[in-house]
This record gives structure tokens, C-alpha cells and sequence, in this order.
């Protein structure tokens, strides 16, 4: 009875992780952040991943301010964000926006502003992919837990 | 082995300026079992040492007092604003307090200059991020010695204190990895540094990491190894 519901759903998550790391948008680091949560810390892996969208927002909107500057001149500033983008981004797994940061970071090295701009915009598209990516992983899992609960309640209510 | 269950736990001091890292490399050293400090920068790394370890402010005649909660393990972000995790490093090993204190260094960034450069300044370890469990689990064995060298430390400074001449002291406890622990103070340049290359998992670090070797095995050749007089060592 609870079976099937929690199946579906399961096999739902399944299906967009697997999409997800065929793509490179994740790799096994994200894997890793799994091992690392127990039941001492439950919500590690939801906790962490919410700490990385909310601190790469900020230096995206950094990056971005600094950018559209029509005096901007601080490369290094640049350098410095994306540094702590692309390592972040390493740490969690999120392999594709890395690596458009990575490529961002080699033309704030030539002091290349036009670059700049464009790597700005890809980094930016990816991240995006990736957090809606995630909102819809998250999604499903809240559907897992109130159906899981749901059921776990009227099967108390009612074991017949 | 005599010592109170406590006592086995570690206590790792992490500094990083970003909370996303703090927050991983916290519950990394959770999951080691490791009981953890996370700071945000090395100005607050120093003040909590000061703090926890009973220092007196000179820093010629400082005594170290056996506080339960010592820091066993230094393990620090490399790029940080104001104090680099260098910075730190350095103020760390050129005070008499703290220098005991195994350092590791942490960095996204595989630059084989700056690994040799903090390896010669006198960190232990140099991890490349993302950190993985598989990198803390080899601090165990390395923080397990620190603690018994200096525990045994502690006992022959208060028997010198009694005493007023040379001591020659015959350590129980052999370290199995190397070819003993001398009785020197404190003075972590005076053992042969075993230095363990991080496991990478790109291809692309192997490269890098070769000639971080090489480039390591040249210079432990060179390093000065300081003979201290008045205490025997023993192999």
C-alpha cells in the first residue's frame, strides 16, 4: 500500500539524478556530500546546498555590479569571487558551473572585459539550470516525505 | 592504555573564511568523530588559542598549561582575506606556544609553489578541496602522535624542573611509521618529514603532483636538522 506512491517518486529522483550527472551538471562530489549526512546531522545535504545558492547569489550580484561598472578596472576582485565559486561549486559537485567559472576566471586573468561579460552570462545561465534543477529535486523529495508520512498516518489510524 | 575515554577525542581548530567551507570541512571532522572549532579567520584562530591554551603573554618563558581541551589539529583555508592561511601558519610555528600544534592547509587551487612553500614552512598535510573523508582519516594517527609526544613533553619539563642537569629519558612510546619519537623541544623540523601526497582524483593533478614530489624529496635533502643540547635522543 505504501509501495507504489514512494516507488514512483523514488524512481523519479533516480531518473533526474542520473539525467543530471550524464549531463556534467553534477559529479560524484555530490555523491560524496551524501556520506556525510546520518541521522546526527539529517539535513546536512539540504543545509549545505541552500548555504551555496545563497553565497553564490551574492557574489554573482557582486560579479555582475562590477561588471556593468562602466569605470570597473578590478580584475582582481573578479578573480578573487570566482575563486570562491569555483571552489564552492567543486564541493558540491555542481561540475558544469565550475567549469564555466574556471573559463570566466582565465578571461578576468587577461583583463578582458568583453569576456568578462559573456563569462558572467554563462556562468549565470548554468547556475541557474543548476538551482531549478535542484528545486525540482527537492520538489519530489517533499512529495516522498508527505506521501510517505501520510500514508505511515492512516495506516495507523486504520492498520486494516 | 590508561587514558580516559575523553582524552581520545580530538579537538580540530578549522579556520575558512567562506561558510559554505566551514560548514562542509565541520561536518567532515564530525563524521571523523573529531570535535570541532570553526573560526572564520586567522585573527580568530589566534585569539581562541590564546584563550584555550592558558598562554602567558611573554613569549620567551611561556608555559602551557594541560588544559582537557587542547587543539589537536590546525587545519586551515590557504586563500583567506587580511591573514592567509600562510600568514597564520607562519605566526603559528614562530610561537613557542603553539608550534607543537599540527597544521594542515587547505586549498582549491593545486599550486605546487605554494604546497612546498607551506610543507617547508612546517604544515603537516596540504589537502586540495573538496577535502574528503579518505584525507582526514590519514590526521588520525598523526594527531594520536602529537598528543602522546607532548603529553611525555609535559612530564619531562616538570621532572626538569626538579632536576637541574641533563636527563636522559628512554620514550615508551615508538612510533611505528617512523623510527621513533626523539625527546627534543618541540621542534617539528627535527624528525624527518613524511610527506604524503594527497590522493587526486583528476588526471590532470597527477602531473603536478609527480613534480611536487620531486620537488620535495630535493629539498628534504637540504633542510637543516637543529641538534638541541641537553636532553639524549633516543631511537
Amino acid at each position: 500500500m505504501l509501495g507504489l506512491g514512494v516507488d514512483r517518486l523514488q524512481a523519479d529522483i533516480n531518473r533526474l539524478l542520473t539525467s543530471l550527472f550524464h549531463q556534467g551538471v553534477l559529479d560524484e562530489q555530490f555523491l560524496q556530500l551524501q556520506q556525510l549526512q546520518d541521522d546526527t546531522s539529517p539535513t546536512f545535504v539540504y543545509d549545505v546546498i541552500n548555504i551555496y545558492f545563497d553565497e553564490s547569489e551574492k557574489l554573482l550580484r557582486n560579479l555582475r555590479l562590477l561588471l556593468m561598472d562602466r569605470e570597473f578596472s578590478d580584475y582582481k576582485k573578479i578573480g578573487l569571487h570566482l575563486n570562491q565559486l569555483v571552489g564552492s561549486s567543486s564541493s558540491i559537485g555542481a561540475r558544469r558551473v565550475r567549469n564555466v567559472c574556471v573559463a570566466f576566471r582565465s578571461a578576468s586573468e587577461l583583463n578582458n572585459r568583453p569576456g568578462c561579460l559573456r563569462g558572467l552570462e554563462v556562468v549565470e545561465h548554468e547556475y541557474h539550470y543548476l538551482k531549478n534543477m535542484m528545486h525540482e529535486l527537492f520538489q519530489v523529495l517533499i512529495h516522498v516525505i508527505s506521501y510517505t508520512h501520510n500514508s505511515l498516518y492512516n495506516y495507523l489510524i486504520d492498520p486494516t | 592504555m590508561g587514558m580516559a575515554a575523553a582524552e581520545w577525542q580530538f579537538h580540530v581548530l578549522a579556520v575558512d573564511d567562506s561558510l559554505f567551507d566551514r560548514k562542509l570541512i565541520e561536518r567532515l571532522l564530525q563524521k571523523s568523530s573529531c570535535q570541532v572549532t570553526t573560526v572564520d579567520s586567522g585573527y580568530k584562530a589566534l585569539e581562541f588559542l590564546s584563550l584555550r591554551q592558558g598562554v602567558e603573554s611573554n613569549n620567551d618563558t611561556t608555559v602551557l598549561s594541560t588544559s582537557p581541551q587542547e587543539v589537536d589539529l590546525i587545519i586551515t583555508d590557504y586563500c583567506m582575506p587580511g591573514m592567509t592561511g600562510y600568514d597564520l601558519l607562519k605566526k603559528l610555528k614562530e610561537s613557542s606556544a603553539f608550534k607543537h600544534i599540527p597544521v594542515v592547509i587547505m586549498s582549491s587551487e593545486n599550486v605546487p609553489a605554494r604546497i612546498s612553500r607551506c610543507l617547508e614552512e612546517g604544515a603537516e598535510e596540504f589537502f586540495l578541496k573538496p577535502v574528503r573523508l579518505a584525507n582526514l582519516n590519514k590526521l588520525k594517527p598523526l594527531m594520536m602522535k602529537t598528543k602522546l609526544k607532548n603529553q611525555k613533553l609535559e612530564e619531562i619539563e616538570k621532572l626538569s624542573k626538579d632536576a637541574n642537569g641533563t636527563i636522559e629519558v628512554e620514550p615508551e612510546i615508538k612510533d611505528s611509521a617512523e623510527m621513533g619519537i626523539k625527546i627534543l623541544p618541540l621542534q617539528s623540523e627535527a624528525e624527518p618529514k613524511q610527506v604524503h601526497l594527497q590522493v587526486v582524483q583528476q588526471e590532470e593533478q597527477t602531473l603536478s603532483n609527480n613534480k611536487r614530489k620531486s620537488m620535495e624529496e630535493g629539498l628534504s635533502a637540504d633542510r637543516p636538522r637543529p641538534r638541541l643540547e641537553g636532553i639524549a635522543t633516543a631511537v
